[in-house]
């Protein structure tokens, strides 16, 4: 089959699996079972969703979260990779910051939102931070694994070829820990966009999709929170999908590196 | 090319459980543009040997020279082809595989390139330039490798039981066009093998090896004219004459373990 043909499949799968989830809401919603004003029918929920979409409103509160999301997803990146590649080189490395990642990394990063508030007070510094926390720790343990799996051959091949440290670096063990360190930037932008979630409904003021449902609570507008979360899971899923899916594709499954799911 | 001398080389392994005796006292010379075959059961050292040559491990004692040049950590006048597959970069094409070692020569990426898609048509590979490693058979990953380890013009090239992992066919495939390739190259080779019928189709001279520790049990002069018949009767006397001193004397096919 081709490609396109596969995208197409996969597609199509997709929305037979969203497509079953929303009548079983549609079929909740409309039992009589539930107040309306607690379990909306979804054509109250789309129209909520595009009339806010329309308004501009929708979509201003989707850029601030994903700025502070992309900001702290950087910021982890920008930390996880390098840390987590010199805690597989070097020992020393290694024996200074594990204690301190292990103490860290089972801390809930909802449980540091008062405290970073009082530090950093209420608005974008707080959430960036917060999701700048969780999303750390993925990424620099699946670096910290990923260089520590580079088949050893590789390197002894490179350096027959007369490699030296600097390309053995980002010619060799890069691309070799590089199933890993993918995986390790999927999981890094799951916790951050968890998180920044979290932290906009305490920590933010006025604006971002979790401030969005923390506020809409106080009016019971049901149908504005299930908006929100309907664009949560879009845009998580378009990144899940086209951003890593993309990224994979390009390259490890591309070489061979890690296998599609057969059948 | 250039000749190698190997003197009185000793390593011992230092194991949790004591001192293993890798290699002893091993010694031989080998000439520019030779192709020498190291064979002998498991445990003789071979590898240890090749290891040493290549400067992966440091001997106890003894040294090897190349040229002249002893012989100090791994170096470009060496290749080395490994027995594992998965030696190849799965992130690099067939071709950018072969042009890594002239990448690290700094060699200009026109010229590298001509150089590989030369180097792949040796070794009968000029239609695969583009594909990754998953994509080929074992066999054509090991001509891969052999000309990566070509390419970037070393004078010696090592090979570790480059087709033990293959099946009888391919590997004789394999054993055919690396004949062809050294005939072309005039590489020096030394090649390790257990497996004597192979020895006796590459090598102009055969290192038998035995265990514990592992030394040099006999050298052994193939004179036979090339391309070689594996069904000659001349070409069974060789083997029968390698397995006599390996300690073997029924079925000459047989490889030894």
């Amino acid at each position: 089959m081709t490609e396109n043909g596969q995208r197409a499949r996969s597609l199509i799968r997709a929305a037979i699996t969203l497509a079953a989830a929303a009548a079983v809401y549609e079929l909740l919603a409309r039992s009589g079972y539930f107040a309306p004003a607690l379990l909306p029918k979804l054509s109250v929920v789309v129209t909520t969703l595009i009339a806010t979409l329309a308004d501009g409103s929708m979509i201003q509160h989707s850029v601030y979260t994903l700025y502070r999301v992309m900001f702290g997803f950087g910021l982890a990146i920008a930390v996880g990779i390098p840390l987590g590649i010199l805690m597989a080189r070097f020992t020393a490395v290694e024996n200074f910051f594990l204690p301190l990642v292990s103490a860290l990394m089972p801390i809930p990063s909802f449980a540091l939102v008062p405290l970073f508030m009082l530090w950093f007070g209420i608005g974008n510094l707080t959430t960036i931070l917060i999701v700048f926390y969780a999303a750390t720790f993925p990424m620099l343990f699946n670096t910290w694994s990923g260089v520590r799996s580079v088949n050893p051959i590789w390197l002894r091949a490179a350096g027959c070829m007369g490699a030296d440290e600097h390309s053995l670096f980002w010619k060799v063990i890069i691309p070799g820990a590089s199933p890993f360190i993918i995986t390790g930037m999927r999981q890094s932008f799951l916790r951050a966009w968890i998180a920044v979630v979290g932290a906009e409904m305490i920590a933010a003021s006025d604006w971002g999709l979790g401030w969005v449902i923390f506020d809409a609570k106080e009016f019971l507008n049901t149908d504005i929170m299930l908006a929100a979360l309907v664009v949560i899971g879009g845009i998580g899923y378009l990144f899940e999908r086209l951003v890593f899916g993309g990224i994979e594709r390009a390259t490890v499954l591309r070489w061979g590196m890690v296998r599609s799911a057969k059948g | 090319m250039l000749p190698i001398e190997i003197r009185d080389v000793t390593l011992v392994y230092d194991t949790p459980g004591g001192k293993v005796p890798g290699v002893k006292n091993v010694s031989f010379n080998i000439g520019a543009s030779e192709f020498i075959c190291i064979v002998g059961p498991s445990g003789c050292g071979k590898s240890t040997l090749l290891n040493i040559i290549a400067g992966f491990l440091t001997p106890a004692a003894g040294e090897i020279r190349i040229g002249g040049k002893p012989v100090t950590g791994h170096g470009m006048d060496r290749g080395v082809v490994f027995q594992d597959f998965a030696q190849l970069f799965p992130w690099r094409t067939a071709l950018g595989n072969v042009t890594f070692g002239l990448e690290m020569k700094g060699v200009a990426k026109a010229e590298r390139e001509t150089i590989a898609r030369e180097q792949l048509r040796l070794v009968k590979l000029e239609k695969f330039t583009a594909s990754y490693p998953h994509h080929l058979s074992g066999g054509m990953q090991q001509r891969v490798a052999i000309a990566r380890a070509l390419a970037y013009n070393p004078a010696v090239l090592l090979m570790d039981e480059p087709f033990a992992a293959l099946d009888a066919l391919t590997r004789d495939d394999m054993q055919r066009l690396l004949a062809d390739v050294w005939r072309e190259t005039r590489k020096t080779v030394i090649y390790v093998t257990h497996n004597v019928a192979e020895a006796v189709y590459l090598a102009d001279r055969v290192i038998v090896m035995s265990p514990h520790p592992g030394t040099v049990k006999a050298e052994i002069k193939i004179d036979l004219p090339r391309p070689r018949d594996p069904l000659s009767v001349e070409f069974l006397e060789c083997q029968k004459e390698l397995l006599g001193y390996l300690g073997h004397n029924a079925n000459a096919n047989e490889p030894v373990n």
